[in-house]
């Protein structure tokens, strides 16, 4: 099993993926600059961390899916390799076409960096294989971008397709507006590609994979990604 | 040559900065604002030696400069 962490200039959650997969999970993980033009061999993880990639430039996400490693990046979901995006990663993901919809400034106008609910919604997925649906999980979030829009006609495809990964909820489970934290349609905080290899979040399981950082509620996800 | 491009939040998308400058006039006391829709003005200036550009403008707009899950571009080319 090897995983592999890009670094995109802007950065800022790499050290943190790369210590929960290879230190935490006990993963031999690899760090990947963004000007490489291939992938190591014998790759089964791409993640994508969160940050602000080319100072979120333009749009979040829109210079860093450019990136010289990023056809590498989408030679390897194309061929079933499983690629996460958290955060920021998720933007780029959007943007590079790798996943459906695209991520908009939050409701509020604000930075919102807090513990949020959300609920799974599929565990048909490597990512929730481990989780139940309907289980509440407390996730740390910190973005400006994370408000999920696309059309009603995609958003029934994903709804029918089964996916949705997350959506945000009360601490019961109930998915309701209050609990909505940046206005995301539906209340969407994660989706995946119809190959169901390819994952977003907003957000952060790395964060919250180890009991001395406040709680392992994270962890499984990661845990799922990588067979354990 | 000269590019002039204007990308629009899609109608059917949330504009939060629209929302908020329209409050924000309504607090100056204009309450003739209905809706506020803000957008980005692009200008981009070009070698008039390559052909095409009207083309190439538009391709540019799909490829970066607009994200069109989220948003529509106008452009116009002037000499």
């Amino acid at each position: 099993m090897r995983v592999a962490v890009i670094t995109f200039p802007g950065s800022n959650c790499d050290d943190d993926c790369h210590h929960v997969f290879g230190d935490v999970l006990g993963k031999e993980t690899i760090s990947v600059w963004h000007r490489e033009v291939s992938l190591p061999t014998g790759l089964d993880v791409v993640v994508l961390p969160g940050g602000f990639s080319y100072g979120d430039y333009l749009r979040t996400g829109a210079i860093a899916r450019f990136s010289r490693i990023m056809p590498a990046v989408a030679n390897f979901a194309r061929d079933g390799g499983t690629v996460i995006g958290i955060c920021n990663g998720f933007q780029i993901l959007c943007e590079a076409g790798l996943l459906p919809g695209a991520l908009i400034r939050n409701r509020s106008l604000r930075f919102i960096c807090e513990t949020v609910s959300i609920r799974c919604e599929t565990t048909g997925s490597i990512l929730t294989q481990k989780l139940q649906v309907g289980q509440v999980l407390r996730v740390p979030i910190a973005h400006a971008e994370g408000c999920y829009q696309l059309d009603e006609g995609g958003l029934q495809r994903l709804e029918d397709e089964g996916q949705v990964l997350f959506r945000y909820c009360a601490p019961d489970g109930t998915v309701d507006p209050a609990a909505n934290p940046n206005g995301s349609k539906r209340s969407i905080a994660g989706v995946m590609n119809a190959g169901r290899n390819v994952f977003g979040m907003m957000p952060h399981p790395e964060r919250i994979s180890e009991h001395v950082l406040g709680g392992v509620d994270g962890r499984a996800l990661l845990e799922g990604l990588v067979g354990i | 040559m000269k590019a002039k491009i204007i990308v629009m939040p899609r109608k059917e998308v949330l504009d939060p900065q629209g929302e908020a400058v329209r409050s924000g006039l309504h607090s100056l006391g204009y309450e003739e604002v209905a809706a506020v829709r803000v957008g980005r003005y692009v200008e981009l200036d070009l070698d008039d030696s390559v052909p095409d550009a009207e083309s190439r403008v538009k391709t540019m707009c799909q490829q970066l400069l607009a994200n069109e899950v989220i948003e529509d571009f106008d452009f116009i080319v002037e000499p």
